[in-house]
C-alpha cells in the first residue's frame, strides 16, 4: 500500500511540469494510456474495414455466382481468372483472413485494447497504467503483428487459406493448398507477435485495477466496465498461452518435420513418414483458447453496455452483483466447454457428452444478465442516445444469437448442423454482431471524454438504423441456408442437387451486407469529422456518475490535474429518491446528500 | 463511364453526410439541445424500435411458414427422427424465449422513453427475482439436455454386429468407397500402399482384401443397420449426408465411423419429393482445400433385394485389376484368385 502512495505523489509532483513531450513521444512512442487507446481504436477501424471488405468480396461470389469481378482486378490482381471469377483457393484465403481480422485484430485488440487502455485509469481513478511502457510495448507488438498478417496478404502463394481455425493437416502441408505455404508462417508468426501484444496488455490491464484504484474504490464500487474488463484479462492471460503452444508444435510440424498433429498421410504422390501424431490434439488446444477467446471479445462488450444501458435508463443496474457473478461464471465455464466445437471431430462420444453437459450450464449466467438488462429498462427514463441504441442492438444480438447456441451445444442436434450455416449465423450474430455494437457504443459514448468533442447523433441514428436493420437481414437468413444444410466455406453450391436452392434469399444477403458495409462509412466520417468540427463536449454530457467524467474536458497526461478524486460510493447511483439530480457521481460523500443516504448508508 | 457515374454518386452521398452533420449541429446549438434536454429524435427512435419488432417479426413468421418446405430437409434415417424432435422442440422453447425477451427489450425504450418529469424507479436489486430466473432456465435447460444426452448416447453407441460395413475414405477432392466382398470383410489398408489405382491403400496381403470392391457410388440397404468406417489420407475432411441427419469427420490417421438406419430408399423419396432425379448426396463439411465445395458422391438407398442383386453384381477390385496380383504373397495367389473371381489361374 505505501508503495502506491508514494506513486502517486510522485505522480502529482511530476504533473505539474509535464508538457514538454516531442511529438514522437506524445502521439506515437506514447506512454500515456489515453493515446494507445486511440492508436488501437484507429488500428482496429482500419483492420474492420478491410475485413468487412473481404466479406464483401466473397458475399459478391456467393449472392451473384456469375458475376465478373473484372472491376476489382486492380486490388486482386491475379486471384482473379480471365473469365473475371474468384480463384476458389483465394476464395478460402479471403474466408480465413476476414475470420483472423475480425475475431483477432478488431474485436480482441480493437475493443479490448481501445477500452480497457482508456477507461481502466479513467474509471479506477488512477494517473496511468501500472506500467506505461508494458502498455506501449504492447501497442507496439500489436502493430508489429499487424503489419506481418497485412503482408501476408500481398505475397504470390497467398495468406493463409485453411480457415481462421487453421486445423492441421490442412494447415502444416504446402502440398495440401498453396495457402499453406509462406502465408501460412507468416500467419503463425504474426499471431506469436499478436499474443506477446495482448499478454503485456493484459497483466497491465490486471496490475492495474488490482493495485492502483483511488482511495474508496473497493472492489464492490468497480463499474461493471471495469470488472468485464479484469476478467477478460485474465481470460486472455490464462487461454492465449496455449495457443502459442499450438502454434510452435505446428511450427514444428510444418518447418522441423515432427508429427505432433500428423499422420498416415498421403499427398502429392508420395506417403510422408510422419506417425503417430494426431489432429484432434491441435484442435483440443486451439479451442482451449477458442472458447475463452469468444467470451474475451464478448465480455467486454457487455461490460460496456451494463455502462450504457445503466447511464441511459437513468436507473441503476439491476442486480450489480448478480452481473459480477455471472461474468465470474462464464469466465469459469468458459474454461470447461471447449470440446463442443468437437462433437463430431472423431472425439470419443463420452467427452462429448461432458461437454454437452457443461456447455449447456454456461446458458444460465448468460440468461441472467439478459435478464437484468431487461429489468434495468423497466420503469427507467431511457434516453436514446446512438451509444444506447447500440447497446439494446446489442442486447438484442446477444439474446437471437444465445439462443441458438443451445441448438449446437446440443451434440445430438449439433450432428446434422455442425459447419452449416446455422452456425455462420450463430456466432456472427452472438459473438461478431453484439461484440461490434459494443464497441461501437463504446465509441460513441466516450468519445467526448477522448476527443473532447461529440460526435454527431442524427449521423449516429442513421448509422444504428442501417447497422441493425441491415445485421439481422444478412445474418438472420443463415439460419435457413442452415437449416437446408448448407456447408460452410463453399466456394460454390452448384455441385450438389441438394443446395441448388436458395439462390434469392443468398443474393438479399449479399445486399444486406454491402449496404451495411457501406453504412459504416458515415460513422468513419463521424469518427474522423467530429475530432475537429464535432460540436465541443461538456464535462459530464451523459450525467455519469463515474469518474472519467471528473476530469477536465480533454485530460493530460495524468488524467486529473490537481489530486485523484476520492470514491464515496457505487457508480449506478441513478435517479436516487430524494436526490436532487437524477444522478450522484461516485465522488460526492454521503455527507453532502443527507437527503437521499439509504438507512445503510447514514 | 460507370466509374464517372460511381465517383458522382459517390461524391453526392459524401455531401449528404456532411450536410446533415453541418445542420444539425447548427439546429442543435440553436436550440440548445444537450444542455438539459432530450430532443425529438427519442420519441423517432423509440417508436422506430417497436416498429422494427413488428415488421421483423411479421417477417420473420412470414418467411418461416411460407418457406418451411425449402429448409426443412425431408428425412431419411431412424436416429434422424430423434435428433428432428429434439430440434424443434429446441426451437419452440427458444421460440418462446425469443419472443418475449425481444418484445420486453424493443417496447420498453418506447413506454419507458425519457420524460423531464418522470423519475426512473431506483430499483437496485430483488434477490428473490434473481434466483428465480437462474433456476428456470436451469431447469428447462437439464431437461434439453437429458433428452439430447440420451439421442447421443444411443447414436453414438457401437453399431450391432449384424450392420453392413462401409468404408468411406476422403481424399482431396473426392471420396472413395469399399466393400467387403463376398466375405462381408474388409481387408487391411495401409497410407503406404497407395498409389494412383490402389488409391485406398488396400492391403493384398490380407486374405479378407481379394474380394473387396470399390464402387463408384455407394449403396445401402433400406431398413437394415449401415455401419460408415471413415478415414481419410491427406487433410480432415467431413462425411456429411443432410437426409440421414449423419455427420462425422474424417481424420488422417484417426479412424472414426457412424452408423444408421435408412428409412427411406432412393425411389421412396424420388416419389416423396416429386422430383425424379433426386438423389441422396455425400457432401465434404470439413474445409479441405480448392475442390471442397465439389467433393460430391452419389448414396442409393435399394430395397434389401435389390441391395443384395447390386452387392453379388460387384466385381473385385483385384479383378478388375489383375496387375496387383503381384502384390499378393506368393502362397495366396491361388487362394486370392478364387475369392476374387478370377477364372482360371493367373501367372
Amino acid at each position: 500500500m505505501s508503495t502506491t502512495q508514494i506513486h502517486v505523489e510522485a505522480e502529482v509532483h511530476h504533473d505539474d511540469h509535464d508538457h514538454h513531450q516531442s511529438f514522437v513521444q506524445k502521439y506515437i512512442f506514447s506512454e500515456d494510456h489515453k493515446v494507445i487507446a486511440k492508436q488501437f481504436l484507429i488500428t482496429g477501424i482500419f483492420w474492420a474495414i478491410i475485413g468487412g471488405g473481404m466479406s464483401i468480396i466473397f458475399r459478391l461470389q456467393l449472392g451473384f455466382p456469375e458475376i465478373n469481378l473484372g472491376f476489382l482486378e486492380p486490388i486482386l490482381g491475379g486471384w482473379l481468372t480471365p473469365s473475371g471469377k474468384l480463384d476458389s483457393e483465394f476464395y478460402l484465403a479471403l474466408v480465413t483472413m476476414h475470420g483472423t481480422i475480425m475475431v483477432f485484430f478488431v474485436l480482441t485488440a480493437g475493443l479490448s485494447g481501445t477500452f480497457s487502455n482508456f477507461l481502466i485509469p479513467l474509471q479506477i481513478g488512477a494517473r496511468d497504467m501500472a506500467s506505461g511502457f508494458m502498455n506501449m510495448l504492447s501497442y507496439w507488438f500489436f502493430f508489429l503483428s499487424s503489419v506481418i498478417m497485412f503482408v501476408s496478404i500481398f505475397i504470390e502463394s497467398g495468406p493463409a487459406s485453411g480457415g481462421w481455425t487453421i486445423y492441421p493437416p490442412l494447415s502444416a502441408l504446402p502440398e495440401a493448398m498453396s495457402g499453406s505455404g509462406l502465408g501460412m508462417t507468416l500467419w503463425l508468426v504474426s499471431m506469436v507477435f499478436f499474443i506477446a501484444s495482448t499478454l503485456l496488455g493484459g497483466i497491465n490491464y490486471i496490475t492495474t485495477v488490482i493495485n492502483m484504484r483511488t482511495e474508496g474504490m473497493s472492489f464492490s464500487r468497480l463499474p461493471l466496465t471495469i470488472w468485464a474488463f479484469f476478467i477478460t484479462a485474465v481470460l486472455g492471460l490464462l487461454s492465449f498461452p496455449v495457443l502459442v503452444s499450438a502454434a510452435l508444435l505446428l511450427i514444428f510440424d510444418r518447418s522441423f518435420g515432427t508429427s505432433f498433429y500428423l499422420s498416415d498421410i498421403y499427398i502429392a504422390g508420395e506417403a510422408l513418414p510422419n506417425i503417430g501424431g494426431s489432429p484432434i490434439l491441435f484442435q483440443h488446444l486451439f479451442w482451449f483458447l477458442g472458447h475463452p477467446e469468444v467470451y474475451i471479445v464478448i465480455l467486454p462488450a457487455l461490460g460496456i453496455t451494463s455502462e450504457i444501458i445503466s447511464t441511459n435508463s437513468r436507473k441503476p443496474i439491476f442486480g450489480y452483483k448478480a452481473m459480477i457473478g455471472s461474468i465470474l461464471g462464464i469466465a469459469v465455464l468458459s474454461f470447461v466447454v471447449w470440446a463442443h466445437h468437437m462433437f463430431i471431430t472423431g472425439m470419443n462420444p463420452f467427452l462429448g457428452s461432458i461437454f454437452m453437459f457443461l456447455t449447456l450450464i454456461i446458458a444460465i449466467p448468460s440468461a441472467v444478465k439478459v435478464f437484468n438488462y431487461l429489468t434495468t429498462l423497466w420503469r427507467g427514463n431511457i434516453v436514446l442516445t446512438p451509444a444506447m441504441l447500440f447497446s439494446i442492438g446489442l442486447v438484442s444480438y446477444f439474446i437471437s444469437g444465445g439462443l441458438t447456441g443451445l441448438f449446437m451445444g446440443n451434440s445430438a442436434i449439433d450432428i446434422m448442423i455442425h459447419d452449416t450455416y446455422f452456425i455462420v449465423a450463430h456466432f456472427h450474430i452472438v459473438m461478431g454482431a453484439a461484440a461490434f455494437f459494443g464497441m461501437v457504443a463504446g465509441v460513441y459514448h466516450w468519445y467526448p471524454k477522448m476527443f473532447g468533442r461529440m460526435m454527431n447523433a442524427k449521423l449516429g441514428y442513421l448509422h444504428f438504423w442501417i447497422s441493425f436493420i441491415g445485421i439481422y437481414l444478412v445474418f438472420f437468413p443463415l439460419h435457413y441456408i442452415g437449416m437446408a444444410g448448407f456447408p460452410r466455406r463453399y466456394y460454390s453450391f452448384t455441385a450438389f442437387d441438394a443446395f441448388s436452392g436458395f439462390t434469392d434469399l443468398n443474393m438479399l444477403v449479399s445486399i444486406a451486407a454491402i449496404v451495411t458495409f457501406g453504412a459504416q462509412f458515415i460513422f468513419v466520417f463521424n469518427f474522423f469529422y467530429s475530432m475537429w468540427r464535432g460540436k465541443r463536449a461538456p464535462e459530464n454530457p451523459w450525467r455519469s456518475n463515474t469518474l472519467e467524467w471528473t476530469t477536465p474536458v480533454e485530460p493530460g497526461h495524468g488524467n486529473w490535474p490537481g489530486e485523484i478524486p476520492t470514491v464515496h460510493r457505487w457508480p449506478y447511483d441513478y435517479s436516487k429518491p430524494g436526490a436532487k439530480e437524477d444522478f450522484i457521481p461516485q465522488n460526492i460523500p454521503f455527507s453532502d446528500t443527507p437527503e437521499s443516504n439509504l438507512d445503510h448508508e447514514k | 463511364m460507370s466509374g464517372i457515374v460511381l465517383g458522382i454518386g459517390l461524391l453526392l452521398v459524401v455531401a449528404i453526410i456532411i450536410a446533415i452533420f453541418r445542420v444539425s449541429t447548427l439546429i442543435g446549438i440553436a436550440k440548445q439541445e444537450g444542455k438539459e434536454g432530450v430532443g425529438k429524435s427519442n420519441k423517432v427512435n423509440a417508436v422506430l424500435l417497436v416498429l422494427f419488432l413488428i415488421g421483423s417479426l411479421t417477417l420473420l413468421f412470414w418467411y418461416s411458414i411460407a418457406n418451411f418446405d425449402s429448409y426443412d430437409v425431408p428425412l431419411a434415417s431412424e436416429h434422424g427422427a430423434v435428433t428432428d424432435q429434439l430440434f424443434w422442440t429446441t426451437m419452440t422453447v427458444t421460440g418462446i424465449v425469443f419472443l418475449i425477451t425481444q418484445a420486453l427489450l424493443l417496447v420498453f425504450p418506447f413506454i419507458y422513453r425519457y420524460k423531464k418529469t418522470n423519475q426512473a424507479l431506483f430499483y437496485p436489486d430483488n434477490n428473490k427475482l434473481e434466483l428465480i430466473w437462474t433456476l428456470v432456465p436451469a431447469v428447462v435447460l437439464t431437461l434439453l439436455i437429458f433428452t439430447g444426452w440420451k439421442a447421443w448416447v444411443d447414436i453414438m453407441d457401437k453399431a450391432p454386429d449384424d450392420s453392413e460395413q462401409i468404408e468411406i475414405m476422403g481424399y482431396q477432392f473426392a471420396w472413395a468407397v469399399r466393400y467387403g466382398g463376398a466375405d462381408g470383410e474388409l481387408g487391411g489398408s495401409d497410407f503406404r500402399l497407395i498409389d494412383l489405382d490402389n488409391r485406398m491403400g488396400v492391403d493384398f496381403a490380407d486374405r479378407k482384401a481379394h474380394d473387396d470392391f470399390i464402387p463408384t457410388e455407394i449403396h445401402v440397404p433400406k431398413g437394415k443397420n449401415v455401419e460408415f468406417k471413415i478415414r481419410a489420407t491427406d487433410v480432415i475432411h467431413s462425411v456429411y449426408a443432410p437426409h440421414f441427419r449423419l455427420q462425422m469427420n474424417a481424420v488422417p490417421g484417426l479412424p472414426t465411423s457412424f452408423w444408421f438406419v435408412p428409412t427411406k430408399s432412393t425411389a421412396d423419396m424420388r416419389e416423396e419429393t416429386g422430383d425424379d432425379s433426386f438423389n441422396y448426396e455425400l457432401v465434404c463439411n470439413k474445409i479441405c482445400g480448392r475442390g471442397h465445395f465439389a467433393m460430391r458422391y452419389i448414396i442409393v438407398v435399394d430395397e434389401p433385394d435389390d441391395y443384395t442383386k447390386w452387392y453379388n453384381s460387384q466385381q473385385a477390385w483385384l479383378k478388375l485389376n489383375p496387375d496387383y496380383m503381384s502384390k499378393v504373397p506368393e502362397e495366396l495367389r491361388e487362394v486370392a484368385a478364387i475369392s476374387a473371381g478370377i477364372d482360371g489361374t493367373t501367372d
